[in-house]
């Protein structure tokens, strides 16, 4: 290995095996239904968005969720944990290798595909969704943070509900 | 003897399948959530005939060659505008052998091709050429006495009222207008009131329960005030808002009107104290930062045109439900989400947070779907039984208030006579 591919090899491996935490981590607390958690990964004014590929690729605004700022992640939080009426089920991520696209000190801007699998009662396990997270990552202190995180879905039609964040 | 005593055990009414249970319009069986038959009379005298259904915004097909797939009960149709700006609807299945020929969502052309045999179509579903039509070399082709006149996708009547486009198979349907009826109409016109609209995006949900469920629920003021928690909670719905339920002459179109209410009432609250939470308020109230944009009072207005779209005016977020039917247990519901296109950025903004209320996630609709599939599933194995649709009383008139069934009456009175049930 020479002395360039290390140094840059070096921080991109370093990177991802970071955002594969990041991501393993914030699955986990979702499936876990640790839904507290989930405001926490993005920074105060990170903005989440649950997007149909239809209207991202038509340049359309609208979003089947839209969180601006951890307080209205926090709202969407509270209507999942009290005010929600659903079936009971359980909901599990898989997220895949993430692909770093850009990094510099402040941001990193990163990609992966995503599946979301339901399992109610009576039923086989289905997918609710398959899509694309397109990340953009800062660095606070020790910790990494969302400050966009934009997920892409190419399903068009949602089984039923989707009652939880992707 | 032993067959007799285990009649009596049954301990439901078993009705005569096709036969509507005594009680008139307070009664629905629930047969006709499942019933195969049910379902195909459906979609000949429901959707079909001279009934309009919604197929599109006219924002979706702004210039000359745009076209978009939709739906008019299950069949799917194209509507097109073609190079003179009219709009045309016709159905997506080819003259020829029957391929649903126009495969992509949306776009632009002059032509669309079926790719089976490469038979074409112009932008008002005429067939304009057949390869091969004369034959090679002398042989095969069409017969001398084969004509393209009168050739082409089956064409439907189109209306377009203020921007939205309905279609229907009967080319016969009365004037769109007088198929809403007066009262409804103007609720129709206060929304769409003539200005341009812009479309803000499409939002998809397949929900597992037959389609009346939904039109039903967008009928039915009563389970706002008990199953929205979010809606009551945050005081965007509640029985002591001042409130009515109207109907056209038919019963088959309704709408429910909210108006931004006094203070909350304590008997209301007690009624509804089982799902309020007062002890939540929204951390970021730009979600439910509303702005008054219509002249009156009223901040809701839940329009369901007979028989395939409801309308959704709740405070800023504006929606076109189209519902398409997929067989006795499941339908597409299909959200267009639209605003004005002289908005500002900030109304555009303002629709969608509000829309984190709807869609197959919303704070609010999510309640609606997942309810539904449980009513499908409590109702199917139950043909025989019934269900009761008596708040409100037992008649079909419009209610000031919004404790009543009345428009679920309303619905099955118009669907009983179209149905000959
Ligand atoms: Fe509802």
């Amino acid at each position: 290995m020479t002395v360039m591919e290390k140094s840059i090899l070096g921080p991109v491996l370093e990177t991802r095996l970071a955002l594969e935490d990041l991501n393993a981590r914030y699955a986990a607390a979702l499936d876990d239904g640790e839904y507290d958690a989930w405001p926490s990964f993005f920074t105060d004014d990170g903005l989440y968005r649950l997007v149909p590929k239809e209207n991202q690729d038509l340049g359309l605004p609208i979003a089947a969720l839209h969180c601006e700022g951890r307080l209205m992640l926090e709202d969407r939080v509270t209507a999942v944990k009290e005010t929600t009426m659903a079936r009971p089920r359980e909901l599990r991520r898989f997220v895949t290798q993430p692909r770093v696209l850009s990094m510099d000190g402040s941001e990193i801007v990163a990609q992966a595909n995503v599946l979301l699998v339901e399992t109610l009662l009576d039923q086989m396990t289905k997918i609710v969704l398959v899509g694309r997270f397109l990340d953009r990552i800062t660095r606070e202190g020790e910790r990494l943070l969302f400050r966009e995180r934009i997920c892409v879905y190419d399903s068009l039609h949602i089984p039923n509900s989707l009652v939880e964040p992707v | 003897m032993a067959e007799a005593s285990l009649e009596g055990e049954r301990g439901f009414a078993k009705s005569e399948r096709g036969k509507w249970p005594d009680g008139g319009v307070t009664r629905v069986p629930f047969w006709v959530y499942s019933d195969e038959e049910i379902y195909r009379r459906e979609q000949d005298h429901v959707f079909g005939g001279a009934n309009w259904n919604y197929v599109a915004l006219e924002a979706e097909i702004p210039n000359g060659g745009d076209f978009v797939r939709s739906w008019v009960g299950d069949k799917p149709v194209v509507v097109t505008r073609d190079a003179e700006g009219g709009v045309n609807v016709f159905a997506n299945s080819c003259a020829h052998r029957g391929v649903a020929f126009c495969r992509h969502n949306r776009g632009n052309t002059d032509l669309f091709t079926c790719p089976y045999h490469q038979w074409s179509y112009d932008l008002k579903g005429r067939v304009t050429g057949i390869p091969f039509r004369r034959g090679y070399k002398g042989k095969g082709g069409m017969g001398k006495d084969f004509s393209l006149e009168g050739r082409g996708a089956t064409p439907l009547a189109v209306a377009v009222r203020n921007g939205v486009i309905f279609a229907a198979f009967d080319h016969v349907a009365e004037a769109f207008e007088d198929y809403l009826g007066p009262k409804m109409l103007g609720y129709f016109d206060r929304v769409f009131d003539g200005r341009p609209l812009k479309v803000l995006g499409y939002l998809k949900q397949r929900i597992d329960c037959n389609w009346k469920l939904m039109f039903e629920n967008i009928k039915d003021p009563y389970h706002a005030s008990v199953l929205h928690v979010f809606l009551i909670t945050f005081g965007l719905f509640r029985m002591d808002q001042e409130s009515a339920v109207e109907m056209d002459e038919t019963g088959r179109h309704g709408a429910l009107i909210s108006r931004r209410g006094a203070e909350a009432d304590a008997e209301a609250s007690r009624e509804m104290s089982n799902n309020l939470r007062v002890d939540f308020s929204l951390r970021d109230p730009r979600l439910l930062d509303i702005a008054r944009e219509y002249p009156g009072d009223a901040t809701v207005v839940m329009q369901t045109i007979w028989p395939n779209v409801i309308v959704q005016q709740q405070s800023n977020t504006l929606a076109m439900r189209h519902m398409v039917p997929r067989g006795p247990h499941a339908f597409d519901l299909n959200w267009t989400f639209f605003g004005y296109a002289d908005d500002t950025p900030e109304m555009t903004q303002r629709r969608v947070r509000q829309a984190n209320l709807m869609g197959p996630a919303g704070l609010v609709s999510v309640d609606d779907s997942e309810v539904l599939v449980m009513s499908q599933d409590g109702l199917v194995p139950y043909p025989d039984s019934e269900a009761v649709v008596e708040m409100g009383g037992k008649e079909v008139a419009d209610a000031p208030h919004m404790i009543t069934e009345v428009a679920i009456r309303g619905f099955y009175s118009h669907y009983k006579k179209v149905m000959g049930l």
